[in-house]
């Protein structure tokens, strides 16, 4: 259980860091992150907080696409004409 | 090989701020604004992590000229997988009239220093867009160069390079040692993990000064001024076709 909650908490963490960039700003990912950890807090069952552990990779992955794609498509907009 | 690779990485505005001009019109304002490492710097220093994961290359030196907080983009850097960085201290306000013949001189001598075989850096920085730097690296150094860069293939001692010009591409052939501008196409760079931030907080990270490398960066161009540009001016609504017609002939887009 205890490898399960650093785990868990470093998995919050990242996604805290994630957050920074987020579009609609920090606060707004950081009170959304907080419901969602919340909301599942009373899990006890050691195979459903794996699964959780792997959504939250999953939404870091996610995370980080969405934002090398818009940054790509601002450079786009900003330095090719013909986008 | 024993190559080593030489990345700038400049720190500007980032690419999401919308930027505000001072009102005394000398510049941007920069205080209290978030501040990220050049994209095109990003992309550079992903083709040399590239080089270094295909062998090409043993060891990645980046490098970043600017004030105290240049060195939080040095660590980004350090974190996508350089090995050390060299932070080139310039204070406010001289910062400002920092240009690229001076940053291209303190890269030059940073690259005989520390025996540099490829300096790779992106085309331009998306806040003063001079898109000269590499340029007047690779002559003072009389090196070749790959500007605007979207492939790069190494065979043996030569490099080659697919180059995005002006409706099409132009494949060249250099030889090492060479300097390279990244475009947008060459790749994806990587993301600084927080945990890889966290171990390139043990990766080396030297600060110098200008005049240690015997660089002076007096400036040689003067800002005359910053301007925002024009508004967009308000449309105008027509009542049918005829008055469309009207309106655009007034305009002078029928003859």
């Amino acid at each position: 259980m205890s490898s399960q909650r650093r785990v868990v908490l470093q998995l919050y963490r990242e996604l805290l860091f994630m957050g920074r960039e987020y579009p609609m700003g920090f606060l707004f990912f950081r009170e959304r992150l907080r419901k969602v950890f919340q909301k599942n807090k009373t899990v006890e069952d050691y195979e459903q907080i794996s699964n959780l552990i792997k959504r939250g990779n999953f939404v870091i992955k996610e995370l980080e696409a969405m934002y090398k794609l818009r940054k790509y498509r601002t450079l786009k907009k900003n330095y090719y004409e013909d986008s | 090989m024993s190559r080593r690779i030489l990345v700038g990485c400049k720190r500007v505005i980032d690419y999401a701020v919308k930027i505000r001009v001072k009102p005394d019109k000398t510049g941007v304002v920069t205080e209290g604004v978030k501040h990220s490492m050049n994209p095109f710097d990003e992309i550079a220093l992903e083709e040399a992590i590239r080089l270094k994961e295909k062998k090409i290359a043993s060891e990645i030196v980046v490098v970043s000229c600017g004030p105290s907080q240049c060195q939080e983009t040095l660590r980004t850097a350090l974190a996508m997988g350089a090995d050390r960085g060299i932070h080139v201290e310039v204070p406010n306000p001289e910062y400002e009239g920092l240009q690229p013949l001076a940053v291209a001189r303190i890269l030059q001598r940073l690259s005989e220093r520390e025996k540099i075989d490829i300096v790779i850096l992106g085309k331009q920085a998306i806040d003063d867009d001079c898109n000269q730097t590499g340029q007047i690296l690779s002559g003072m150094l009389d090196w070749p160069i790959g500007t605007f860069v979207s492939k790069v293939e190494v065979e043996g001692e030569r490099i080659n390079l697919t180059r995005e010009i002006d409706g099409g591409l132009e494949e060249i052939s250099v030889g090492i040692p060479c300097v390279i501008t990244a475009d947008l196409r060459l790749n994806e760079p990587r993301y600084a993990t927080l945990p890889n931030i966290m171990k390139a907080k043990k990766k080396k990270l030297d600060v110098c000064k200008p005049g240690d490398l015997g660089v002076d960066i007096t400036p040689r161009l003067i800002v005359v001024s910053v301007e925002e540009p024009p508004v967009r001016e308000a449309g105008v609504k027509v009542e049918d076709a005829q008055s469309l017609f009207d309106v655009l002939k007034k305009e002078g887009h029928f003859n």
